[in-house]
């Protein structure tokens, strides 16, 4: 009974032989990541500023962060919209906004401009988010003013009656750590991020008094003013 | 009673109650969370009581500390009796006991603090990520040198799928979780934008497809025979089902994608593949429910049974439901939607959920060599849970939907009708309803918790029916 072979030969060698079966399986588990995910990483097509270099921040020797004006392009962010972004993973906003216009036509008016991977280029982890139990925030920078921000996030429901986000009354009152920005910026670096000398010498400056609401509305108010689309232009194909 | 017994069954004995409780508290977070969304009252204006940070707490409890419990005391229990001999390494299975558990307790302080990588599904820090990948390995090595040591000529198909999931959750979780520290408990992924959402979906989608999918494929293979007390229903299309799921599967994050700054080739693969996976997918749930052919009677009497037939009644539906959400224009309504939280959930509490509850019953009553303090209790669990299932995943079927329809709805003049704050007003019937169906799921936990506390109570007051276990 234990002889006889009920499938191929190949399947009853891996069931009678457990490292076959780990390495055949190890291989074939293998196979569909690779294809997928390898080709991000080279292929030129993946990110638009290959074909349309305008979109980045072309920046200059000596400029700092503080010499780019919205629009110029997509550049790192600064100390102060960096302790943003953490408060905003740390608060998992991704949770409930995306940050992902997909280009349809109703997005288009509701949120802007299609997103492009390029505007994502510096954000580790991404922030793409998978539910819209909010508005999406891709292009949210300049929509409101600064304190409409303040008083949204302090109590949303004052501002938005229907809205259902927590209320977030501790971002005011947090006030930002210069060491913790500064060894933040250097990992970002190290990764990748064209974060120069200075702009880490000058992190704990930046956020020095400030609080986290403070990096909260910088962060939101960045979001989407980069890089100047033309909705003439075909970003993708 | 270790030395007597002649398999290593301590350690499941104590996963199996540990998932009956993660069960319980998992569920009941996500009832929290499902409130908050209804009534943005109950954040409390507490930093620690917040959606956002509960909401990976949630995950994290049901996935890793039940779903992982689940598949640590059914996989230890099962490799045992299908290769007829002991653990290859008692002292290892409780290192992986107390190693999953204190990271389970580290995630219950972190994750409420805020404490976290921002990605889904993979929020633990650093260093908790590292200690998850020394227990995970140790589990896997245990595993396969109790396989490599068994009596048996061929290994049995319950151990492939387990064993799918062991390497694949190992790739995952290491590629994933590739981070830089920048303080004790900070890091940044060393992947960004674009490369990051599809390493992140490549995990997100595989820890359902081999954790919650592959794993419990594994349980149903083992237990659903061995509660029917019938051989499988065909082997060959056992094999088919498992090489076409390991391949198949891997491929499927890329859906998640749809539409976004991920190109287009990628999301369109990814979508292929998922349709076709619905081949493998109910081939696999026909080969459990026509184990029961000839033996149909048995679903009255037998609730566990229920179980385990009730839960691949869910999976055929989530599995032909996830296809359908890959195509393009339905992916176009469904993404960003409730509908894609409603048909995880199908998954989770439909199959996940009731698919581990059959096996717990199962292993409780032969770990213990009793029968469950109450058979109608576990009727009552069985009800609570397919009704609660079925209320929480028709009201985001309606939600999800309607806010698709909503967000895209233009009027006579050619502008959108609604803002989307009249789309977040009208879910607010639905997200109460949400939550209604996930309280009667949890109360069926903890029905299940009190009969299992009874049986194991009953049992150790009577101790003449602590006889060996039967034999596989």
């Amino acid at each position: 009974m234990a002889d006889k072979i009920h499938s191929t030969k190949l399947q009853d060698k891996l069931e009678r032989n457990i490292w076959a079966m780990i390495l055949m399986t190890a291989f074939v588990l293998s196979i569909g990541g690779i294809v997928e995910i390898v080709p991000l990483f080279y292929l030129k097509s993946t990110m638009e500023h290959n074909e349309h270099p305008e979109i980045m921040w072309d920046r200059k020797e000596g400029q700092s962060l503080d010499d780019w004006k919205p629009g110029d392009g997509i550049r790192p962010y600064t100390a102060l919209e960096l302790a943003g972004r953490d408060v905003y993973i740390r608060e998992g906003c991704y949770l409930c906004h995306s940050q992902m216009i997909r280009p349809f036509r109703d997005e288009k008016e509701r949120y802007g401009h299609y997103s492009l991977a390029s505007e994502s280029i510096y954000d580790h982890p991404f922030q793409w988010g998978s539910k819209r139990t909010g508005p999406d925030l891709a292009r949210v920078g300049g929509k409101y003013s600064d304190e409409w921000h303040v008083k949204h996030l302090i109590a949303p429901r004052s501002v938005v009656p229907e809205s259902v986000m927590p209320n977030y009354p501790w971002l005011a009152e947090n006030k930002l750590d210069g060491a913790t920005i500064t060894a933040n910026m250097k990992g970002m670096k190290t990764i990748g991020v064209p974060y120069t000398d200075a702009d880490i010498a000058g992190a704990a400056a930046a956020v020095e008094g400030k609080t986290e609401m403070d990096a909260m509305v910088a962060y939101m108010q960045v979001l989407g003013t980069m890089a100047k689309l033309d909705y003439g232009v075909s970003y993708r194909d | 009673m270790e030395t007597t017994e002649k398999y290593h069954f301590d350690v499941v004995r104590w996963f199996s109650v540990a998932a009956v409780i993660y069960l319980v508290v998992g569920t009941l977070v996500g009832v929290l969370i499902a409130s908050q969304l209804a009534w943005p009252v109950l954040n409390f204006d507490n930093p620690y009581l917040t959606f956002g940070r509960l909401r990976p707490l949630h995950t994290n409890a049901v996935i890793f500390a039940f779903g992982g419990c689940v598949l640590m005391a059914t996989a230890f229990y099962s490799v045992q009796r299908t290769c007829g001999v002991k653990l290859w390494s008692n002292k290892l299975a409780w290192f992986t006991f107390w190693g999953w558990n204190l990271i389970i307790v580290s995630a219950v302080i972190t994750l409420p603090l805020g404490l976290t990588q921002g990605k889904e599904y993979a929020e633990l820090e650093w260093p908790i990520d590292i200690a998850i990948a020394v227990v995970w390995v140790a589990f896997t090595i245990n595993f396969v040198m109790t396989i490599a040591n068994r009596k048996s000529s061929h290994i049995y198909v319950s151990n492939w799928f387990f064993l799918g999931m062991m390497i694949m959750i190992t790739y995952l979780h290491v590629v994933n979780s590739l981070a830089i520290p920048v303080g004790m408990f900070k890091s940044y992924s060393i992947f960004s934008g674009v490369q990051d959402a599809m390493i992140q979906w490549w995990w997100g989608h595989n820890a359902v497809g081999f954790y919650l999918t592959a794993g419990f494929l594994g349980i149903m293979y083992y237990f659903v025979p061995k509660q029917a007390n019938r051989p499988i229903f065909s082997y060959r299309l056992s094999v088919i089902h498992f090489w076409a799921l390991t391949f198949g599967y891997v491929w499927l994050g890329a859906h998640h994608l749809q539409y976004t700054a991920l190109p287009d080739w990628t999301g369109s693969l990814g979508a292929a593949i998922s349709i076709a996976m619905i081949i493998p997918s109910w081939g696999g749930a026909i080969n459990g429910m026509m184990t029961l052919s000839g033996a149909w009677d048995k679903l009255r009497t037998d609730y566990v049974l229920r179980f385990l037939i009730a839960s691949l009644a869910f999976y055929a539906m989530s599995t032909f439901e996830g296809p359908i959400m890959s195509i393009k224009t339905v992916n176009a309504l469904s993404h960003y939607t409730d509908w894609t939280v409603g048909h995880v959930h199908s998954g989770a509490l439909g199959w996940v959920g009731m698919v581990a509850a059959g096996a717990l019953y199962h292993m409780v009553m032969k770990l213990w060599n009793t029968e469950m303090y109450s058979s109608k209790l576990v009727n009552t669990h069985f009800w609570l849970a397919t009704v609660g299932t079925v209320i929480y995943i028709v009201a985001l079927w309606i939600s999800g939907i309607m806010q698709g329809l909503m967000w895209r709805d233009y009027d006579a003049f050619g502008t959108l009708t609604y803002t989307f704050a009249e789309s977040v007003a009208a879910m607010h019937p639905y997200y109460a309803m949400r939550a209604i169906g996930g309280f009667l799921y949890m109360l069926g936990g903890a029905v299940m918790l009190y009969n299992v506390v009874m049986t194991i109570r009953q049992a150790s007051t009577n101790p003449s029916t602590s006889a060996e276990p039967a034999r596989a």
